[in-house]
């Protein structure tokens, strides 16, 4: 059934009992719209989003793709496997490759602000860090997504299936689950690497996300048994709804907010997994690059070159903490006991309203 | 005359939402004495909790409260928290509504009697022990030492409400908040409750400020009435001046929606003979099955009740009576164990989920909560229109419609459709479970509980359209109800349930004026009627009894 759009769905509405006034911040506003203005509300949360896809969108159209018969040139001058001349002006006694980067304002330090030729500086043997590092985020992002969208698609299935059949379906399925997490993941992660390392990343994604499902399987099991109790339920069953109907129309919309929350929280523990697995040496390898191989094939020179250490930490950083930053905003979002705290801004504004009040009075 | 216990002045709770302030409780004054029972009635959100609260200073952050409210003396608006943890427990003491959550599961009640006595005196554990089993004897719990060590889950309802009042009294408070003390208990242990709550403001001297919805409980205690509306004290008087002349007209509509036993009009029902019954229970078992350690539990034994088309028969008993287990088993959401269930002619007692499909159409049922019969995620009128679409009866546009009548039939805007359920109120939602169950037009309708959770007035509304619509559409109707005034209201005849067995059942007037079982005489003799005078009298009787 569509919702019809021209009707205001604000006329009248009469919201009486108990929460009568805490409701008032959310009268005449469907379920959807509701979780938004929290999560809008949510500083860091919204920080977080533009900052990924900014990053998201710089790190993908840097490079030369070739996507069947498109071939998109990237904005960045060099590629992450050409071999260059060593850059030996401008860097300390001894040192080759150092970064351009300024990012230090003139009036400071009298050089201009500017990337220069090499903004991350060269590795060994002449390949620009740049290119390298926005090739190691393009895989490292990758592998978190795929991981992402097959641990929510296992996961989320697991777990409704045993939370609302219960029985031996559930029991069958707990223990399958229960045996999973016995396996730790970095070792299971070192397997296979070591077997299909070289069968891509795309594989090893796959592979990862067949080990990541549990905790979120859990969850929406708990979500489930929970949910299958209340009266809609009951209602839906008795209007004739069949077994999928009610799990998918009914349970599976009211548990969403639980199922986004924690496919965030995973994304950002999947980025962490390949990069340790990558610096492990099993991940993705060599001529490829990822984050974790990066900061694993140059942990030595950290004394003598630290940025090749650096910028590839950065944009781990930055991509696990925007992600888990994102995942919290979702969290608060989705619970409808967060309320809005009464800040120092607020208590200043009352009080000059109710100055103002006095003042006409 | 003493001096007042409590003197609240130009008492204002606002609450901070959204970037405004609204007020929940506006200019309240009121003294109370020490001996005497103010009683605060009104709906849900009328302010009477959040007033209660704000004297104790409970709020939560983001209220702010203006006036004055004195207890002995002392000012607890802006207090110090120092002041207020000396004054709480004290010299105000709080029974709360929900006594399994106001009790910390995992403390004997004893230990918790125990850590109020010694944080407020300089007592030893010995000392405090005795002090505590005193109080509990005191509420008249059974076997007191031997309660002094029992966890609240092992209590039942009303003695746990007891050994919450026996924590409360621990430190001769001089004034008492009971916060709806007896909503959440059955009819026969609330008139226990009352009555000691009675005998201890005697015996002690405490001054009761009573915050309640039901105008018989407040018959019963109160000596003051304060009625509230929207924040606003509306009418304030004495207990007999406020029952017998209501001046306020909100009042004499509050009193008015007040259901009272044997009032009613008498109800016919004209019987065309040899009509087969819409439902027919035989001697019906119904148990839950037994799960790991748990042993099967039987709810329900032997129960055997027909209705016939176009009757409403309520169902009453207390909680735990297993009167919703058979309207769940009714309309096939619960196998049985043993017996005979039919519906519409049809032998449902060993069908499976694809044999009930057919049944689906001529059932309905209304739930009990309104909060979670709908689902939150789904507009109300897909909710509405779900049993016709599965029916396969209409789609589109034409599912619209249906949609919009049914909600024209219960009294809602037909705009209503594309609401969501929190926009709601509780009687709207309830509505909207009505028009749910009667979309198939079906010919037995099981409601159960429908109106626990509205407020007299708005159940009052609920009832008359309950009573429209069964008269227009005439199906059959199992109304499952702990509340015999309610079920008067509505009900041909009367089926009353103890402990999963059926105990009487007849005409309704038969139940009610000459029941001949001692359980239900109980039952009838403990509901709280609103009138001063005759709960006195009811209250002597008892006593008598005794």
């Amino acid at each position: 059934m569509a919702r019809i759009k021209n009707e205001k769905p604000n006329e009248n509405v009469t919201q009486g009992g108990e929460n009568a006034i805490q409701n008032k911040e959310i009268e005449g506003l469907s379920q959807g719209q509701i979780v938004r203005r929290r999560f809008v509300r949510h500083k860091a949360a919204m920080t977080s989003v533009f900052v990924l896809l900014f990053l998201i969108i710089a790190v993908f159209t840097s490079l030369e793709m070739k996507l069947g018969p498109f071939r998109w040139r990237g904005w960045w001058q060099f590629k992450y496997d050409e071999l260059l001349e060593l850059r030996t002006e401008g860097c300390p006694e001894g040192i080759v490759g150092c970064p351009t980067l300024d990012a230090v304002p003139s009036f400071i330090d009298g050089t201009p602000m500017g990337l220069g030729r090499h903004p991350f500086g060269q590795d060994d043997i002449g390949r620009d860090y740049f290119a390298m590092v926005m090739r190691g985020a393009q895989r490292s992002i990758y592998v978190m997504v795929v991981i992402g969208f097959l641990a929510a698609a296992i996961g989320t299935v697991v777990g409704a299936i045993s939370g609302y059949f219960r029985g031996w379906v559930d029991a069958v399925l707990m223990r399958f689950t229960d045996f999973i997490i016995t396996i730790p993941s970095i070792i299971i992660g070192s397997v296979v690497g070591y077997h299909f390392g070289n069968l891509g990343v795309g594989f090893l994604a796959f592979y990862l996300g067949l080990f990541a499902w549990t905790g979120l399987s859990r969850l929406v099991r708990g979500e489930f048994l929970k949910l299958r109790e209340l009266e809609f339920v009951d209602a839906a069953r008795v209007a004739g709804a069949s077994n999928r109907r009610i799990i998918f129309k009914h349970i599976l919309p009211n548990a969403v907010g639980v199922i986004i929350v924690s496919v965030t929280l995973l994304m950002s523990g999947a980025i962490l997994l390949e990069t340790a697995l990558s610096y492990l040496g099993f991940g993705v390898v060599a001529p490829d690059v990822s984050l974790g191989s990066l900061i694993s094939q140059y942990q030595d020179s950290f004394t003598t070159r630290p940025w090749l250490f650096w910028y590839p930490g950065i944009f781990i950083i930055t991509i696990a903490l925007s992600i888990n930053f994102i995942g919290d905003g979702l969290r608060d979002a989705f619970d409808p006991r967060q309320r809005r705290r009464l800040t120092k801004k607020d208590k200043e504004r009352a009080r000059a309203q109710a100055k103002i009040a006095a003042q006409n009075d | 005359m003493s001096e007042p216990v409590l003197k609240v002045k130009n008492f204002t709770v606002e609450f901070w939402v959204d970037g405004v302030w609204y007020p929940a409780a506006v200019d309240m004054n009121f003294e109370l004495n020490p001996g005497r029972v103010l009683a605060i009635v009104g709906e849900s959100g009328s302010g009477k909790s959040t007033t209660a609260l704000g004297i104790v200073n409970l709020l939560s952050s983001n209220a702010r409260m203006s006036g004055s409210v004195k207890v002995k003396g002392q000012e607890m608006v802006g207090a110090r928290p120092q002041v207020l943890r000396k004054f709480r427990g004290k010299e105000v003491a709080y029974i709360f509504q929900e006594p399994m959550t106001a009790l910390n599961p995992v403390y004997t009640i004893g230990f918790q009697i125990v850590e109020t006595l010694r944080t407020h005196f300089d007592m030893g554990p010995k000392e405090a022990r005795a002090r505590a089993v005193e109080l509990l004897t005191m509420v008249d719990i059974p076997n007191p030492e031997g309660s002094f060590d029992k966890y609240p889950h092992q209590l039942s309802g009303g003695q746990r409400q007891r050994a919450m009042i026996a924590q409360s009294l621990a430190c001769d408070p001089g004034l008492l908040i009971a916060d709806e003390p007896t909503t959440a208990l059955d009819v026969t242990v609330q008139a226990e409750i009352l009555d000691l709550m009675h005998n201890l403001k005697n015996k002690l001297n405490s001054a009761i400020l009573l915050i309640t919805h039901d105008m018989g409980v407040v018959a019963d205690m109160a000596d003051e009435i304060l009625v509230m509306k929207d924040g606003y004290v509306v009418e304030h008087g004495s207990s007999e001046q406020i029952f017998n002349k209501p001046t306020h007209p909100y009042t004499k509509e509050l009193l008015g929606a007040v259901p009272m036993l044997g009032t009613s009009a008498k109800r016919t029902l004209t019987k065309e003979k040899a009509q087969a019954p819409v439902l027919n229970i035989e001697n019906v078992t119904i148990a839950y099955p037994k799960r790991g350690r748990v042993p099967e539990f039987v709810a329900v034994k032997d129960f055997s009740l027909e209705i016939f088309p176009g009757e409403i028969v309520g169902l009453v008993g207390e909680s735990g009576s297993g009167k919703t287990t058979v309207g769940r088993a009714a309309i096939g959401l619960l196998p049985i164990k043993s017996g005979k269930l039919e519906i519409v002619g049809k032998d449902i007692s060993k069908a499976t989920q694809k044999e009930l499909f057919p049944i689906r159409r001529h059932t309905g049922i209304v739930f009990q909560d309104p909060a979670s019969s709908l689902n939150p995620r789904l507009p109300i009128g897909e909710s509405i229109g779900e049993p016709i679409f599965l029916a396969g009866l209409a789609k589109g546009e034409a599912l619209n419609k249906r949609v919009e009548d049914l909600l024209e039939q219960v009294e809602l805007p037909r705009s209503y459709r594309n609401r969501f359920p929190h926009e709601l109120s509780g009687g709207q939602r309830q509505r909207v479970g009505i028009a749910r169950a009667l979309a198939l037009t079906p010919d037995l309708l099981i409601a159960d509980e429908p109106t626990s959770a509205l407020d007299v007035s708005v159940q009052a509304r609920f009832l008359d359209l309950l009573l429209d619509l069964q008269d227009k559409l005439k199906f059959a109707c199992l109304f499952i109800s702990h509340d015999l005034a309610v079920v008067d209201i509505l009900a041909h005849r009367i089926a009353v349930m103890q402990d999963g067995r059926l105990v009487e059942v007849g005409e309704r007037d038969a139940i009610l004026k000459h029941a001949k079982d001692p359980y239900t005489q109980r039952l009838i003799a403990a509901v709280p009627v609103p009138n001063p005078e005759e709960q006195r009298k009811r209250r002597e009787a008892r006593l008598a009894a005794k």
